[in-house]
């Protein structure tokens, strides 16, 4: 075991970990936040998005000790003070969901890539989420969503 | 899927990480991990230890040196897709890095570690190849170079040592030499079925000479050196494509078969090689 400090949606957290365990694990069994889902376990589909130092990571690809020390959003901490984030509000108007499954990791990539710049129009936003599949295919509402809350048309 | 338990090591730099590689019996380094983790998640692997290196930040680094940019090991794909000096001075490793995966792969994804795992389906070690860039590896006895086209052995196998670090990548500085990575895949986020890479150097509106480095078309990546050949006498893009398959070995598997990848090789090759000419 290895005594990890984590800090996620601004909690601090230390805990000890195997080094085996993966950060998605991590984050679903040992703190609770099961808002991050365990699609493919594959680091293909995406649906375990959470951002580290702000950036989109597969969780299903990183070891809980890499995390050490790094600061960690996962879907449950991206409303502040019970307002949904902008992506998670467009998710909302745009219906940009049917199952749900792949949504957490979706808006966080989104996220991530909105806030990179790199949204910049819709076939950037295509290919900027090409590392998260929606089994519905419901692509075309989400590219409406993460248009809107990257302000381009 | 969890990997098989293992000891972690934390290495503080890059003469702990051999120290401690020294120390262990099947130890392997963990960078960003995108390559190694999903391994060991499948048991295709399993090392006894991991020595982590992803906080070596003196590993992490691009900077000019000579008529050389110096790629330090643990820069990761998206730092070296964005980097202003490597866009401006050897395009083609920015433009392969930000083709490798998809965005959340190239945010953990490393430039050596992607190299020392010698994937033969990987998009960089074509590119590497061609530009007959250098690659800097650190033992408990010194640091030595070893030219690219020595360092792709096998099958996920490379010249780095069991006890040894691969520190920097050393790619030249490209000048006015065109360039091109073109890459097939077929689905997002997918490993090339094919792709080539062609850096060239033209001389009153033709090409003097070039150079072709193949990814997915054999147990290593590839020079197409027939091709180049060709080239290098004379020959037209459209005859010297043909050549391209002579000497290589494509796998056949759930994207294509061997005799597809011989083809797609051809028109990926002209591809190219048209662009690289044209740019």
């Amino acid at each position: 075991m290895r005594r990890v400090a984590l800090s996620v949606n601004g909690t601090r957290h230390e805990l000890d970990v195997e080094p085996r365990d993966l950060l998605v694990y991590v984050l679903r069994e040992r703190l609770g936040l099961t808002g991050t889902t365990v699609g493919c376990d594959t680091s293909s589909c995406g649906s375990c998005t959470v951002l580290v130092n702000g950036e989109s990571v597969k969780s299903c690809t990183m070891l809980g000790v890499q995390a050490d020390g790094l600061e960690l959003t996962t879907i449950e901490g991206l409303a502040r003070n019970g307002e949904l984030h902008p992506v998670q509000q467009a998710f909302h108007e745009h219906h940009a969901l049917q199952c749900g499954y792949c949504t957490p990791g979706m808006v966080l990539a989104a996220v991530s890539l909105i806030e990179a710049g790199e949204a910049t129009d819709e076939d950037a936003i295509r290919e900027g989420l090409e590392g998260n599949l929606c089994r519905c295919t419901g692509y075309h509402n989400i590219v409406q969503a993460v248009s809107a809350a990257a302000g381009v048309s | 899927m969890i990997p098989a338990a293992f000891d972690y090591e934390v290495a503080e730099s890059a003469e702990h990480a051999i120290a401690l590689l020294g120390e262990r019996e099947d130890a392997k380094l963990l960078a960003g991990g995108h390559s190694l983790l999903p391994a060991m998640k499948l048991r295709l692997a399993r090392p006894s230890a991991l020595i982590d290196i992803g906080r070596v930040s003196e590993l992490s680094y691009i900077r000019e040196d000579g008529d050389h940019i110096a790629i330090g090991a643990l820069t990761r794909h998206r730092e070296v897709r964005d980097n202003a000096l490597l866009r401006a001075q050897c395009p083609i490793v920015s433009h392969t890095a930000g083709l490798i995966g998809d965005p959340q792969v190239r945010h953990r994804g490393t430039i050596g570690g992607s190299l020392a795992h010698g994937d033969p389906a990987s998009d960089l070690p074509a590119v590497i190849l061609a530009l007959e860039a250098e690659l800097v590896v650190r033992g408990s006895g010194g640091e030595r170079t070893v030219p690219a086209s020595e360092f792709f052995t096998g099958v996920f196998q490379t010249a780095v040592g069991p006890a040894e670090l691969l520190t920097e990548i050393r790619v030249p500085k490209l000048g006015s030499t065109g360039w091109s990575y073109v890459k097939m895949s077929r689905r997002a986020q997918d490993w090339a079925t094919v792709a080539v890479a062609a850096v060239v150097e033209r001389s009153n509106g033709s090409l003097g000479k070039a150079a072709i480095g193949l990814t997915n078309m054999g147990g290593t990546p590839l020079r197409a050196t027939a091709a180049e050949e060709a080239i290098a006498g004379g020959s037209s893009i459209e005859d010297a494509v043909k050549l391209i398959p002579q000497g290589t070995d494509p796998p056949s598997d759930h994207a294509a078969s061997s005799d597809f990848r011989l083809h797609l090789s051809t028109v990926l090759g002209r591809r190219a090689l048209e662009e690289a000419a044209a740019r």
